[in-house]
């Protein structure tokens, strides 16, 4: 219908300009694209980020190992504990501590209640993008519970600072771990509401399917990691693959898609969130007795009551919080499967009690880098249901 | 840990003498390479050597060094499992070539470096800032940047527009020494010497206090 009109139009009228955000509703944030539109067909995608620069690196180089811990939080902010994981594996890799096994199970417990707030987020978020307004209402009641269970467990909703060098930092609190089993059983009911909306909806189904789409050599050579990545058919999951934790005593499957496009990441994304909630209940059910944090009181710092009876402990509750502890000099990268794909520090520490380089290499930033690639031919419209599949927060992108 | 050792070999040798330098440590294989040369290792890693995905590129800031720049390379291989990571020097006003060529991925990893460390990339189609403000001058990561940077924004009343002014800071930005050492103080103490001279030095007196 459109051809028509433009026929008449001259040639150089129908090239423009659009300045997408940084207050556009669907930038998920702030992130500016300008976007060079050849009618309505999109001929480049320049996205402009850094608007929400806080010089996260920066910072951690000048605070200890435990106050730089707190700042990933703030990274992707959707789903915080799992950038703190990969912050303490980073660690614990060059210190050569092991996490004693209910530490583990606390850990992954929570990293996968982070999965879920994630894709939560962004699937729900994703679907109002294309016009859907009723699922971001109920995804958002049940990331309010998950968050929660990270306020019981932390004493934070959001930036819960709750993963320690060599564990975590307090025991659960009695009754959230029966809470979170009674959440587990009731979670896949929302989920197949939410599925009842979207899945089969037609109009859903028109903004998502064969838009977006990427191939598995296409997906590689954007250094893609995650849903992205495993949307085009590829098998790689840092839980199966690179493990981590105990999640080799876990019984779970990993979603692969067909197509690499916006439904197949979609479809994913739901079966991600059913598999997080088995892997929940199984942690809950193998969850062992014991320390929640490893044991060497020169990393880890004594129990407030140990601290008022012992001298031993006073000195080293007081050295760790003011000096903190001393990381061997070295390098390490520790990578994780955070929700949004392969979240990875690379460390470099040279002995002190600060490090001396820490690089984030937050998924998020490498997907939307591929925005350009993914984004020329489609339609100006597709932009934002393309922008919203590649699951990108503006915490981790601007770091 | 073989495996790695293996490798190492491997690409030492189809890099004819371009790495210069392997380790392993905590696991992880590093190769340093020579600057000069990098494109044509990542090259080989990227076909025959099947990593195919690149993980990051960063900038590391040692300024007592000649070179004083790192620049860090993590590869990927979903094949082989396996992780590598490439490091090459650079100094101050050199540049490294682009490994745009090979991983088109490197693209914004590049820009970064270059906004954060200054670090230019040759033949890189889009050498722009891309952290870092509009306007933004100087390069934050480096070790001589300060933490607080030189300048501020602030709205201003009067011309109704954000303005940059210098740094000024009511309470400097509290860094503490915390190095001293854990285990006690490394030098002699005053007196101490003379612990050495005493006749029974080996055994001590338990009934005096030190």
């Amino acid at each position: 219908m459109s051809s028509v009109t433009l026929e008449n139009i001259p040639v150089e009228e129908q090239q423009l300009t659009l300045n997408f955000g940084p207050q556009h509703p669907a930038a998920h944030g702030v992130l500016r694209m300008i976007l060079d539109l050849d009618g309505e067909i999109v001929t480049r995608v320049d996205p402009h980020i850094g608007l929400l620069h806080r010089g996260t690196e920066k910072l951690i180089e000048h605070k200890t190992y435990l106050q730089a811990l707190p700042y990933f939080d703030r990274l992707d902010y959707v789903a915080p504990m799992n950038q703190e994981h990969a912050w303490c594996l980073a660690i614990e890799k060059l210190l050569g501590l092991s996490v004693p096994a209910r530490g583990q199970y606390i850990r992954v417990l929570y990293s996968e209640i982070g999965r879920i707030l994630n894709h939560l987020l962004n699937v729900t978020t994703q679907a109002m993008d294309v016009g859907a307004l009723t699922p971001p209402l109920w995804g958002f009641e049940a990331r309010e519970k998950l968050m929660v269970f990270y306020e019981r467990a932390s004493g934070s909703r959001m930036h819960a600072a709750y993963f320690r060098t060599g564990g975590v930092h307090q025991d659960l609190p009695p009754g959230l771990i029966e809470d979170i089993y009674k959440f587990c059983e009731t979670f896949p009911r929302l989920l197949d509401d939410i599925e009842g909306l979207l899945t089969e909806n037609r109009i859903f189904k028109q903004r998502n399917v064969d838009i977006g789409v990427l191939n598995r050599e296409q997906a590689e050579m954007w250094g893609m990691s995650g849903v992205m990545l495993r949307s085009t058919g590829v098998k790689w999951d840092l839980r199966r693959s690179q493990p981590y934790e105990c999640y080799n005593d876990l019984d779970f499957k990993i979603p692969v898609g067909k197509n690499g496009d916006n439904y197949d990441r979609y479809i994913m994304r739901m079966e991600e969130m059913r598999e997080a909630t088995k892997i929940m209940q199984q942690c809950i059910q193998k969850m062992p007795s014991g320390p929640v944090v490893s044991q060497d009181n020169k990393i880890t710092p004594p129990r407030r009551g140990e601290m008022k009876t012992s001298m031993e402990a006073l000195i080293h509750h007081f050295k760790l919080y003011t000096e903190g502890y001393h990381v061997p000099a070295g390098e390490s990268y520790a990578a994780v499967e955070a929700p949004k794909g392969e979240f990875g520090v690379y460390l470099v520490a040279d002995g002190s009690n600060k490090p001396y380089r820490c690089k984030i290499r937050a998924p998020s930033f490498v997907h939307l880098q591929a925005m350009d690639y993914m984004g020329r031919g489609h339609m100006l419209a597709d932009v934002s249901a393309v922008l919203g599949s590649l699951d990108i927060v503006f915490g981790e992108v601007d770091r | 840990m073989s495996d790695l050792a293996a490798l190492a070999e491997q690409v030492s040798g189809a890099s004819q003498g371009a790495v210069t330098d392997t380790k392993i440590t905590v696991g992880e294989l590093t190769l340093t390479v020579e600057a000069s040369r990098i494109l044509d290792v990542l090259a080989w890693l990227q076909g025959p050597g099947e990593f195919r995905i690149l993980v990051d590129i960063c900038g590391v800031d040692w300024p007592q060094r000649p070179k004083r720049f790192d620049v860090v390379y993590h590869l990927l291989s979903l094949t082989k499992n396996v992780r590598i990571r490439l490091k090459a020097q650079v100094g101050e006003g050199e540049s490294i070539k682009s490994a745009i060529p090979v991983y088109p991925a490197a693209n914004w990893f590049e820009r970064e470096a270059f906004d954060m460390y200054g670090i230019a990339f040759d033949d890189h189609p889009d050498m722009r800032r891309i952290l870092t403000d509009y306007g933004f001058s100087g390069y934050p990561l480096r070790k001589d940047f300060p933490l607080t940077g030189h300048v501020e924004l602030r709205y201003d009343d009067e011309l109704k527009r954000v303005v940059y002014q210098p740094v000024h800071l009511v309470q400097e930005f509290r860094d503490f020494d915390f190095m001293s050492p854990w285990e006690g103080a490394p030098h002699i103490l005053p007196g101490d010497e003379k612990a050495a001279m005493a006749p029974n030095a080996t055994s001590g007196d338990p009934g005096k206090k030190p």
